[in-house]
């Protein structure tokens, strides 16, 4: 029982990072109609960033800071330097686009840092607090829900509150009708793909310390977790992004608790093929999108 | 007609493998070799993602499922030629479940299910470890001829499986079949109405690009006489690819291309960081790296700048060329 | 200057071929022009070409005798040009007040210009928290019209306000376009199919046919010749 319940609240915490990185496909999704495979590399050279400024100040919360700076920045990047040029001739193309930025930063955060994995440090102590003899959760736990529910607390209030979030969500929608009514388009995507690239950078600065530390892949099963996040509440919606990262967080902690973690790739690939078989939809989309 | 073209072209072929090996010092022909194995697995997915639409991250996994099919063939019975149709007919039967799953998903969807077929291969042979040794894997033993240098004879195995599985291809692609792949890619509705059984189509198309591929996957680890998870990573897929991407969608000669690429290019970027660097440290870090940022960089370039890949940008220019000499 | 948009030379189209040929045309300032045409004529493609959708392969278009040809989409409506597209463009998946603000987030009176126009058009009023998708053809036509309303735009460009509405309601709009002109002087190119709607309020107007423009002249004229009366 005790197992039970570390594992859940493991699970939740893993959860709230899987619900950020799918938040942060989900709204390049609805951006740009685009998946954007690339963005654990792109999350990685974040995380190397922050990882280079703290080396040199010494201090986690300015590499953190760095992290979602360099984040805005690979996400604007890719977007005014590359993703803006893809033909949209074929939808395979931005896919494979994507692989090819995957492939490329990579090897160039190979190159700069080497292949083997460097330690990644928490600004709090991940040892569970225990509360009636039973271990629930850490204080870094805790910093992980509370950085994800600002987070979400942020994009929600930016996207239905704000001016920019109305400029934003029109050019997606309408670009055309968008411009016509003085609605910069081109630098509304720039901005989404920037934004989302900062959120994927916080995703990735708190699950590696939970990990095997920071490698040139150290995003890609997160990736494909989240991914199948993101489809199970339908890529086209926040709230289902958030409640497919949570569940499959959840589902995974399980696994990997109760039959050994080394099964947690088989029951990522189990658990996508599942959803994407049997809830065509996602569970939150309205549309049955999956022909994309 | 196209089946006589095709035929004299690989007895051309066989001819020029068999002069060609005979002449290359070991090290090439073992080069050869490992072209030709890729050749098997590019060939294969130019005609699933090329001809037929559908994009496979997965095609390092099943090259995967064939090296261990074709490890435990051969520490079991040992005949090589044996091995080799038994790591394609596995293949061929786990290309079928991917399939059936593949045929009701398009694009992105289709994809991130690949990909994860990708990265749960070390999962399995982790998790699997009494039947795949974890890590490590499985040696491949076979007891090379006496009358051939081993890696000519290497050579010639994978060569002419390579020249085979070409041969086949060839004649899927000028077949009615080829062109029900080509329509389901183009337009699903349009081929539906034409009567074109489109899952089925996909399925199948799944299936025929499946089995080289494993035998592709057979012949690396025949070459590498080791198989490990290692070898079937993600890179590989994406590897695989680019391969085609460069060489040109759609086009089995674009599938010649891309394997070339993939010997030659790290072979070329290894002999670049071993000349200019002189730090130990600085030449690990660039060692495969460098080749893989290359690739990366050539498959967003082509992507952006010649979608057709360098199969068609020859034919580009050299139709420009003679187009330009009619000016004259 | 009493002209607030003219043209000179326009030639535009999708591909090889142009679809306009040699357009010109001139725009008085505070009258009502209406462009006239078949199907296919060319009618939406000016309209397309004078917002900059589509880039001219040669002529000159001068708002208040400023070239066009550099300013991008976006900067339009800024300076004082605003455009209903073809099928309204009413944001389906947004609510009817955020695409009226849409109309107008440049500006810092954008709350008081979306007031404005929930007064000009009261249906709108009751449905603010209503998404685009969920209005009647007529009420998108407002909500359209009152989003470009939102601009404060001198220049309104119109392409078809009359597709798909009842008699009655395209009279309304009519009504409206011609109280607009009076009170606050704002100018008006109405491209119509409905030729009798569109020449009962304008000035003056053209007739396109295959691209070019076939006739231009008073409304007065273009009613004796196409109406017959
Ligand atoms: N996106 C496009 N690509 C290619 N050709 C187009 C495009 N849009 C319009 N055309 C062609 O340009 C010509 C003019 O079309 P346009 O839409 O301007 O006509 P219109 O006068 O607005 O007609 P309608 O009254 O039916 O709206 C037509 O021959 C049409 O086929
Ligand atoms: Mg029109």
């Amino acid at each position: 029982m005790d197992r039970f319940v570390f594992l859940t609240f493991d699970g939740l915490s893993n959860g709230a990072v899987y619900a950020a990185f799918a938040l942060a496909l989900v709204l390049i999704w609805r951006a740009a109609r685009v998946v954007n495979f690339a963005q654990g590399a792109m999350a990685v050279a974040a995380a190397y960033a922050a990882y280079s400024v703290t080396q040199a100040t010494g201090s986690y919360w300015i590499g953190f800071a760095a992290a979602l700076g360099t984040g805005l920045m690979i996400g604007a990047l890719v977007e005014r330097a590359v993703m803006r040029f893809v033909g949209h001739a074929n939808p395979l193309n931005e896919v494979i686009v994507a692989l090819g930025l995957v492939l490329f930063i990579q090897a160039v955060l190979g190159m700069l840092y080497g292949n083997e994995f460097l330690p990644s440090h928490t600004p709090f102590s991940r040892n569970a607090i225990e509360v009636g003899g039973v271990p629930l959760l850490s204080r870094y736990d805790l910093f992980v829900f509370g950085a994800v529910a600002a987070l979400v607390l942020l994009l929600a209030l930016l996207f239905t509150k704000t001016s920019t979030g109305l400029r934003m969500r029109a050019a997606a929608f309408a670009p055309e009708v968008s411009r016509l009514l003085g609605v910069n388009v081109g630098g509304m995507l720039t901005l989404g793909w920037a934004l989302a690239s900062a959120v994927g950078a916080l995703a990735a600065m708190l699950v590696i310390p939970t990990e095997l530390g920071l490698n040139p892949h150290a995003m890609d099963l997160v990736f494909v977790t989240s991914f199948t996040a993101a489809v199970i509440g339908g890529l086209d919606s926040p709230p289902g992004a958030v409640t497919g990262g949570m569940a499959v967080g959840l589902i995974l902690s399980y696994v990997s608790g109760y039959l050994g973690s080394s099964v947690t790739p088989i029951a990522v690939l189990a658990l996508l093929l599942i959803v994407l078989l049997v809830r065509p939809g996602g569970l939150f989309s309205a549309t049955v999108a999956r022909q994309a | 007609m196209t089946l006589q073209k095709h035929l004299i072209f690989t007895a051309l072929g066989g001819i020029f493998l068999f002069a060609v090996t005979q002449q290359l010092e070991p090290f090439r022909n073992y080069q050869l070799a490992t072209m030709a194995a890729y050749l098997c697995a590019t060939a294969g997915l130019t005609i699933l993602t090329g001809l037929n639409g559908q994009i496979s991250l997965g095609h390092g996994a099943l090259m995967a499922v064939g090296a261990y099919t074709m490890a435990f063939a051969q520490n079991g019975i040992g005949n090589l030629y044996l091995s080799l149709l038994l790591a394609m007919l596995a293949t061929t039967a786990v290309g079928a479940i991917i399939g059936v799953a593949a045929a009701r998903l398009r694009g992105p969807y289709l994809a991130g299910l690949t990909l994860a077929v990708a990265l749960a291969i070390p999962a399995f042979t982790v998790t699997f470890d009494g039947l795949f040794n974890s890590e490590q894997g499985l040696p491949v033993s076979f007891t090379p001829p006496e009358t051939l240098p081993i890696e000519t004879w290497q050579a010639l195995t994978a060569g002419g499986s390579a020249l085979l599985v070409m041969f086949l291809l060839a004649n899927v692609v000028s077949s009615r079949f080829g062109r029900a792949m080509r329509a389901v890619r183009d337009n699903e509705v349009a081929a539906r109405l034409a009567g074109i059984h489109v899952a089925r189509t996909q399925v199948l198309s799944f299936v025929i690009s499946a089995a080289p591929a494993g035998l592709g996957g057979a012949l690396l680890a025949f070459l590498a006489q080791n198989v490990s998870p290692g070898a079937f990573s993600l890179t590989l897929s994406l590897y695989l690819l680019l391969a085609i991407v460069i060489g040109g969608l759609g086009n089995l000669a674009g599938a010649v291309w891309g394997a070339f690429l993939l010997v030659a290019l790290p072979d070329l970027t290894n002999s670049l960081t071993e000349g200019i660097t002189a730090s130990p440290e600085l030449a690990r870090k660039l060692d495969g790296n460098l080749a893989l940022a290359i690739f990366g960089l050539t498959l967003i370039v082509v992507m952006l700048v010649a979608p057709g890949g360098l199969q068609s940008l020859v034919q580009r220019i050299s139709h420009r060329i003679r187009k330009g000499r009619n000016h004259v | 200057m009493t002209e607030i948009l003219q043209v000179r030379g326009l030639v535009a189209g999708y591909g090889a071929a142009p679809v306009l040929r040699d357009i010109d045309l001139t725009v008085p300032t505070g009258s009502i022009v209406t462009v006239l045409g078949a199907n296919g004529a060319g009618k939406t493609t000016l309209l397309r070409t004078l917002s900059g959708l589509l880039r001219p392969t040669a002529g000159q278009i001068l708002l208040d005798g400023k070239d066009l040809r550099r300013v991008k989409v976006e900067r339009l409506v800024r300076l004082g040009m605003a455009h209903v597209p073809e099928g309204r463009g009413v944001v389906a998946e947004l609510t009817v007040d955020e695409n009226l603000r849409l109309g107008g987030l440049w500006r810092n009176d954008v709350n008081a210009a979306v007031a404005e126009v929930y007064e000009l058009f009261e249906p709108l009023a009751q449905r603010k928290r209503n998404a685009g998708h969920l209005l009647s053809g007529g009420e998108r036509q407002m909500l359209a019209i009152g989003r470009a309303l939102v601009a404060r735009p001198r220049l309104l460009l119109l392409d078809e306000p009359s597709l798909g509405l009842a008699p009655k309601i395209t009279a309304q709009i009519m009504a409206l376009l011609q109280k607009l002109r009076t009170q606050t002087g704002l100018t008006v190119l109405l491209v119509e199919q409905n030729a009798r709607s569109a020449l009962s309020v304008a000035d003056s107007g053209v007739v396109m046919s295959l691209g070019r423009i076939a006739t231009a002249t008073t409304a007065q004229e273009l009613r004796n010749a196409y109406l017959g009366s």
